[in-house]
């Protein structure tokens, strides 16, 4: 699977972060030591983020992409809010999202609210256990890095 | 047994519910470990049949109205809109159901104590609540409620838990009912902690609760990576309670059987419980807040709740006499109290208040809990499993401890290591619960893995 994958893009800078009622943070620990294990540099900003918070994050420094990982199951109406709050605002409208972990309470069988994620404005929905090969592709398919947080090369 | 000018007898005799539950620990703990669930129902009725089927199980039990997630924030409102919209919501909403159903709830425990669980880094309405329900058993802290679950500023946990302490104290004394809260220092993120500094979090909780007027408080510790470990830390916690709580402070430990990822298969999840139950029994821990082999699919219900009860009472039972592990003081637990010892001794070094003492520490990084991400915790710190499966430091940080106990060098903690490691308690025993001897070991697993698709 992995030799598939182009090799892998690093120097991105990326905001993490949770839905506004998901306390759990293990995820969101993981990942961190994951993005920086490829080379990015991550701001965490922990559990129960509320939108507001995330959106001005998003809006006062620049980062190249969003991720967001929920593991409590409400992350179907919870990320769907949040994702509309981000498009609404034109310093966020752009920013490449991504949420991924445990959308529904209604098991791995049902990915009914993949649609109205997307539709929000998230641009990919991971709903399988294999986020490593998602977020790969979807940090690889990022837009180049703007010049000044480029890293030198050498660094992939 | 009771000794009057230590643990005065209640002025009034306790409503139903009401029990003493330091006292009542004390009583028997002697003879039986005595065995309480996490149970939370927002329904007033179906939280009085859960209590009292707590009460009536076969074992010493102490019932529990664990509140929901709503008001464990404040969010009153937001309770009120959930139970409206959805009919049930995850727990028992203490304030919005108020002191008299509560009371009425609580009466179906008998003479069994009843303890409320919260979670709040703001426990002050539960609290308040609780008091006029007749109750007076409550667990948490200013530190343990705050950094792992939320937002909430450690300074602004601190000053409600200052204020909301001293309240549950003074009011239940002015009721003449001894108020009792346990600190749930002893289990932060649930797993990946060391002992020693769960033992300095447990301890210094409970002085704070001490310092601001409680008179009856219980110790906690999570069952971690290594039975062994486990014994250790508990055998220290013994002997740092004893050295740092004042002689008049009636005092108990409280073990919580694993907290982190739980195995997925019936015979794995049962066997750590069981694990946890012996681990209790051979500490000489006085009570065990158990789980359920349905944990790691959905919240149990009140007869696996029961049954679970009486399995861990059973399994304690049969320790206390024939065990593999040896007795908690017969271990050498030198090197987790000196620890423990130095990391307590490090805050109350900052001032003679303690909650300052807390803050300060964790600015200063004195205290850090690895792998937690809220603000006013450093991060310095990280955690492995080393080879015999204990709990050890990849990376103390800046904390205070002894040379001879620290790591030799700090590393880093790759993301492919730390997801072994959230597993690893939970992949060890569906193992061995697939290899453990039983009257239909495949049947059982392969029916508890279809439920849990």
């Amino acid at each position: 699977m992995r030799a598939q994958l182009s090799p892998t893009p690093t120097g991105r800078r990326i905001l993490l972060s949770t839905v506004s009622s998901d306390a759990h943070t293990w995820n969101l620990v993981f990942l961190q030591l994951l993005l920086e294990e490829l080379g990015h540099e991550v701001v965490n900003l922990g559990p129960c983020v509320p939108d507001d918070l995330l959106v001005e994050t998003a809006a006062a420094e620049p980062f190249d992409a969003l991720v967001i990982s929920t593991v409590n199951g409400h992350g179907c109406l919870d990320g769907a809010r949040l994702a509309r709050a981000l498009r609404a605002d034109p310093r966020t409208a752009h920013l490449p999202a991504m949420i991924g972990g445990k959308l529904s309470t209604r098991g791995p069988d049902d990915t009914s609210y993949v649609r109205e994620l997307a539709e929000a404005g998230f641009d990919a929905v991971c709903v399988d256990g294999a986020p490593e090969t998602l977020l790969h592709s979807f940090l690889g398919a990022l837009p180049p890095a703007a010049p000044v947080r480029a890293l030198p090369s050498g660094t992939s | 047994m009771n000794t009057p000018a230590v643990f005065p007898a209640p002025a009034a005799p306790a409503a139903p519910g009401g029990a003493d539950l330091g006292e009542y620990v004390r009583r028997h703990a002697a003879a039986d470990l005595v065995v309480q669930p996490r149970m939370g129902m927002s329904d007033p009725e179906e939280m009085a049949a859960g209590v009292r089927a707590v009460a009536g199980a076969r074992a010493r039990t102490v019932a529990t109205l664990t509140i929901d997630s709503y008001t464990r924030v404040g969010d009153e409102s937001g309770a009120r809109d959930a139970l409206a919209r959805q009919g049930r919501i995850n727990g028992y909403p203490i304030t919005v159901h108020g002191p008299e159903r509560t009371a009425a709830v609580a009466a179906a425990a008998g003479d069994r104590p009843v303890q409320v669980r919260h979670g709040s880094a703001a426990p002050g309405p539960i609290f308040r609540t609780l008091v006029r329900a007749g109750l007076s058993a409550s667990e948490g802290g200013p530190v343990s409620y705050c950094l792992p679950y939320g937002r909430v500023p450690l300074a602004e946990s601190v000053a409600h838990w200052r204020d909301a302490t001293e309240r549950l104290a003074g009011e239940c004394d002015a009721l003449g009912r001894r108020a009792h809260l346990e600190t749930f220092g002893g289990c932060m993120l649930g797993q990946l902690c060391p002992p020693s500094l769960l033992l300095a979090l447990s301890v210094l909780e409970s002085l704070f609760f001490v310092r601001h007027g409680v008179r009856s408080v219980s110790l906690s510790y999570a069952q971690q990576t290594h039975p062994v470990q486990d014994l250790e830390a508990l055998a220290a916690l013994r002997r740092l309670a004893d050295r740092h709580l004042p002689g008049e402070i009636d005092r108990h430990l409280v073990l919580y059987t694993y907290m982190g990822v739980f195995p997925e298969t019936r015979d794995g999840a049962e066997l750590l419980n069981e694990h946890s139950a012996e681990l209790a029994a051979r500490a000489g821990v006085e009570r065990l807040i158990v789980k359920t082999p349905a944990e790691a699919h959905r919240l149990p219900t009140v007869p696996e709740n029961v049954r679970a009860l009486r399995r861990a009472a059973d399994a304690a039972a049969r320790a206390r006499t024939s065990s593999l592990l040896p007795r908690a003081h017969d271990t050498d637990h030198g090197a987790v109290l000196e620890e423990a010892d130095a990391l307590i001794g490090a805050v109350l070094e900052l001032s003679d208040d303690i909650g300052t003492g807390l803050l300060r520490a964790f600015e200063q990084g004195l205290l850090d809990v690895p792998f937690c991400l809220h603000r006013d915790n450093r991060g310095a710190t990280r955690t492995a499993v080393d080879p015999t499966g204990r709990l050890v430091w990849a990376d103390p940080g800046a904390l205070p401890l002894p040379r001879r106990t620290g790591p030799s060098a700090p590393r880093r903690v790759r993301a492919a290591e730390l997801l072994g490691m959230l597993r690893y308690t939970a992949d060890r025993y569906d193992s061995l619960g697939a290899l453990h001897t039983r009257p239909r070991p495949l049947p059982r697993i392969r029916e508890s893995l279809l439920t849990a698709s």
